[in-house]
């Protein structure tokens, strides 16, 4: 079973001066195949250490992630990520960025060449093989990022508020796109956001973080991904349900905002 | 001005400095124009306003040489060729009445008798007034104090023209009457026959200013050089015969004796220090006023008027000279020595264009070059000798078995081991290639060359440096220690230890860019963006590969200028270098021009490392607008 299991997990930096500053603490989950989650919550809440942990750049204190019935221990294919800036590589060519992957694998070149094709037309850059990165728009530029992931087949996508630099028109273009690759793809999704509105569109389930140890405050299941399916998404947005959730998820979070500022002050 | 553009060369010169001067005064109306013109916006520090202007170009390039051709005299030379010749001349008259203009108040303020009364006076004074601060007995006051006003009288007495002997005045005015008479014969303008047979003699001898190896012909080429000439030689005699003239008459000669012997008992006669250093220093202002060069001013007046005349004629006689000289040859003036008259000023350190270029012509002619070697050329070298000069010998040692040995009938076999040495050592038979050769290529190699081990020793380096804290840590020091260090400094020593030829000179041009290629790449590696590495760890690629595809691209940019900063300090080092030691390069070259004063060489030499400097400098500009498009992008 190709599921994403958190198994109590906790973590723990121990800062230079020898504070220990406590971001995850008993987290615990399971990601069927398949599903799409998004994670919410307040600044300093651990999203992005929860990410980090998933994809192996970190080690956690404490309990373990499996997938695939395996430990995760260390960075892998089978984990792709999909970085807030892109994090193409400006040296390289749209296709060359989309082909890293399997480059390093040192797969069947002409055979990657079919796939690039293949990957660039899906994320809608036909034609765009030759360009340079720095030459695209940030729409654009996430576009190769979410190729250049997909193309490597993995069984999890993790994303890490791939949208937030985007203006709010190719944003929305963005999330139907992610809803398709969800859809046409059926893989496991994990996006991490600041918006309220894009965690609810892009999260069948939507994890909600509370700070200071962060942890799982609340779990949603939610419809509107499948909607967005078959809709448009400001249709979407504007359905009486979604205003509701997102309204209380607001309240949630500025009141956890709220006690955090109340704390320090 | 029928003399103006007498030869090729001033033909050419002359009219380059007219077009020049046409060029920058067109340049500079049309710019004026144009800024008419054109909509101009009220915003001051507007960059736009910069953009454009190629007619300023041209006005600056054309000003530029102007000033080379003005300040060297190279357009005096085209226009007045003659003119130096002539300086030469009135160079020779000045210099023969120095030594007598500078008794009287002509240059300076005082007549040379005033100012050496005042200064004994003051002197005998000083001696006065430590006797009194001295402890001494009445008694050696007693014998001291009449030595002072003796010496006080004897030299009023030179001022009084009742004591001079009347040989000393008579020998004055003899002086006077002959500087006259020169002033006349110049004031004349009268020229024997064969002081006008001597000018064509001189014109076909040396025709003239620059035309061959001497700087200035010296003997007179025109008829107001050699009116000017013909009075310098006696002028010098007669300077001569003044500075000989003493006024000693038998009076004073018998009180110089008198008061010396006084003196000299004096010091015999005490155990007091302090009194035999009194008496030392009255021999001293003795000594002094021994020489007799006061004499009364009355007696002096007819030599004072004599130079003033003779001064004002040779102005006279100059006419334009004096004008052309001001205008003409700014910056210096031409003096005469014993032997020649040689250019001062800018006109010798700054040289003349013309001259440049014939010198560069030289130089560039592969045949001649400079000390026996080329400046740039190429020569032919066999495949063998390459081989011989790359291969290390000792691969033939590693070769299993032994070397042939001589048989009885002193014949040498070959086996595989001693033709392996064969080849390392360059001994076949090979077709030849050309390969370029000489001071510049010499130079040029020597830079690449240190640049070469520098990148591929402290890139690799500098990015362990970049990802590693142990190497970091550990390294740093080493570097930071040495780096700070001016590169010459460590010349004396790294050419000690690694010789005068290519070897130690590569060593520290390596030294130079080894540690500007360690801490750009370190720069680089540090600079790579932590989400970069993340994706690419996402994407499945190894430590390895990731050093490859994204580190080592992504510190690029700062190799890249780390390279164009090297090239540049090893260009600067690299001529110290051979300025310290060696016999090629284009150092080398400019030290033996230094050491000759070949003023022509050293800005050839100066020229042609700026232009090589601004090549280097292209070529990595070119190489970095292709290879890194991205720089700054990212």
């Amino acid at each position: 079973m190709s599921d994403l299991i958190a198994d109590q997990v906790d973590m723990t930096f121990t800062m230079p001066s020898g504070e220990q500053v406590h971001a995850l603490k008993d987290v615990s989950f399971t990601l069927k195949q398949g599903e799409l989650l998004s994670v919410l919550g307040p600044s300093g809440c651990g999203k992005t250490t929860l990410l980090n942990l998933i994809a192996g750049f970190l080690r956690p204190t404490g309990g373990q992630f499996t997938l695939n019935d395996m430990e995760i221990n260390g960075p892998g294919v089978e984990r792709g990520m999909v970085f807030q800036q892109g994090a193409l590589f400006e040296w390289l060519t749209v296709a060359e960025n989309v082909d890293f992957g399997l480059r390093m694998k040192k797969a069947n070149k002409a055979e990657s060449a079919r796939k690039v094709e293949e990957w660039l037309e899906i994320v809608g850059l036909q034609g765009f093989g030759n360009t340079p990165t720095y030459q695209l728009s940030g729409g654009m530029q996430q576009r190769v990022a979410l190729a250049r992931c997909l193309i490597n087949d993995p069984d999890l996508i993790l994303m890490d508020e791939p949208l937030g630099a985007l203006d709010a028109l190719t944003r929305e273009k963005m999330q139907s796109l992610v809803l398709k690759i969800w859809k046409e793809t059926g893989k496991t999704i994990m996006i991490i956001t600041h918006s309220v509105e894009e965690a609810l569109l892009l999260g069948e389930r939507l994890f909600v973080m509370a700070p200071r140890p962060g942890r799982l405050h609340k779990e949603y299941h939610l419809p509107f991904a499948e909607w967005g399916l078959n809709q448009d998404l400001r249709d979407v947005k504007k359905h009486d349900d979604f205003g509701t959730v997102r309204e209380e998820i607001l309240t949630m979070i500025w009141d956890m905002e709220e006690e955090i500022m109340g704390k320090t002050a | 001005m029928s003399e103006v553009f007498a030869s090729p060369r001033g033909l050419i010169v002359g009219g380059l400095f007219i077009v020049l001067l046409i060029a920058l005064i067109w340049a500079i109306v049309y710019g004026r124009k144009l800024a008419r013109t054109e909509v101009t916006d009220l915003v001051f520090g507007n960059p736009q306003k910069a953009l454009g202007g190629w007619h300023w170009v041209i006005s600056g390039v054309s000003a530029i040489l102007i000033f080379w051709l003005y300040f060297s005299w190279d357009a005096a030379r085209a226009f007045f060729p003659n003119v130096a010749n002539e300086l030469c001349q009135v160079a020779k008259v000045e210099s023969a009445v120095v030594p007598m203009r500078s008794a009287f108040p002509f240059e300076s303020r005082l007549l040379r008798g005033t100012s050496l009364l005042s200064r004994d006076s003051t002197q005998i004074a000083q001696i006065r007034g430590r006797i009194s601060n001295l402890d001494l007995e009445a008694e050696q006051v007693g014998s001291i104090e009449p030595l002072l006003d003796r010496l006080g009288a004897l030299q009023v007495s030179l001022a009084s023209p009742d004591s001079m002997a009347p040989e000393t005045a008579a020998a004055l005015d003899g002086i006077a009457a002959r500087i006259n008479e020169l002033a006349d014969q110049l004031d004349s303008g009268e020229l024997s026959a064969e002081q006008v047979a001597a000018i064509a003699t001189a014109r076909e001898v040396d025709p003239g200013w620059g035309n061959t190896n001497k700087e200035i012909p010296i003997d007179p080429i025109t008829e107001r050089g050699a009116r000017y000439a013909a009075v310098a030689a006696p002028l010098l005699e007669v300077s001569k015969e003044y500075t000989s003239i003493r006024n000693n008459s038998p009076a004073f000669l018998d009180e110089v004796a008198a008061i010396d012997a006084d003196i000299k008992a004096l010091i015999a006669s005490t155990d007091s220090e302090s009194v035999a250093q009194i008496g030392k220093d009255l021999t001293k202002v003795l000594k002094r006023i021994d020489d007799a060069v006061i004499f009364p001013p009355s007696a002096l007046q007819p030599v004072e008027y004599a130079l003033a005349n003779l001064h004002e004629v040779h102005r006279d006689q100059q006419g334009s000279l004096r004008l052309i000289d001001a205008i003409a040859l700014p910056g210096g003036r031409i003096v005469a020595g014993k032997t020649a008259c040689t250019e001062q000023g800018s006109g010798r350190w700054l040289p003349k264009p013309s001259d440049t270029i014939r010198k560069f012509v030289g130089l560039a002619d592969p045949t001649r070059g400079y000390k026996g070697h080329a400046l740039l050329w190429y020569k032919q070298k066999t495949l063998a000798e390459m081989a011989g000069f790359f291969i290390p010998d000792w691969i033939a040692d590693l070769v299993p078995g032994e070397y042939p040995r001589h048989n009885e009938a002193g014949e040498i076999g070959q086996n595989l081991k001693s033709k392996i040495l064969n080849i390392a050592t360059g001994n076949f038979a090979s077709p030849s290639v050309p390969i370029p050769t000489g001071h510049i290529w010499d130079s040029m190699m020597r830079v690449l060359t240190g640049l070469f081990f520098g990148i591929v020793l402290g890139v690799p380096l500098g990015l362990f440096m970049g990802l590693s804290r142990f190497a970091k840590g550990f390294f740093d020091p080493l570097i930071e220690l040495y780096r700070p260090v001016p590169p010459l400094a460590w010349a004396p020593l790294i050419l000690t230890i690694f010789g005068i030829q290519d070897d130690g000179k590569i060593f520290l041009l390596f030294m130079v860019a080894f540690a500007i290629m360690v801490i750009s790449a370190r720069t680089g590696a540090t600079g790579t963006q932590l989400s970069k590495i993340h994706a690419s760890h996402s994407l499945g690629a190894s430590r390895w590969q990731i050093l490859r595809n994204v580190i080592l691209p992504n510190s690029l940019p700062e190799i890249l200028t780390g390279i164009r900063i090297s090239i540049g300090v090893c260009w600067g080092t690299l001529v110290a270098a051979e300025m310290l030691a060696g016999t090629t390069g284009i150092g080398f070259v400019e030290n033996v021009a230094r050491k000759q004063n070949d003023y022509e060489i050293i800005w050839i030499t100066i020229i042609l490392l700026g232009l090589l400097g601004l090549l280097f400098d292209l070529v990595m500009r070119w190489v970095i607008s292709r290879t890194i498009p991205w720089r700054g992008k990212g």
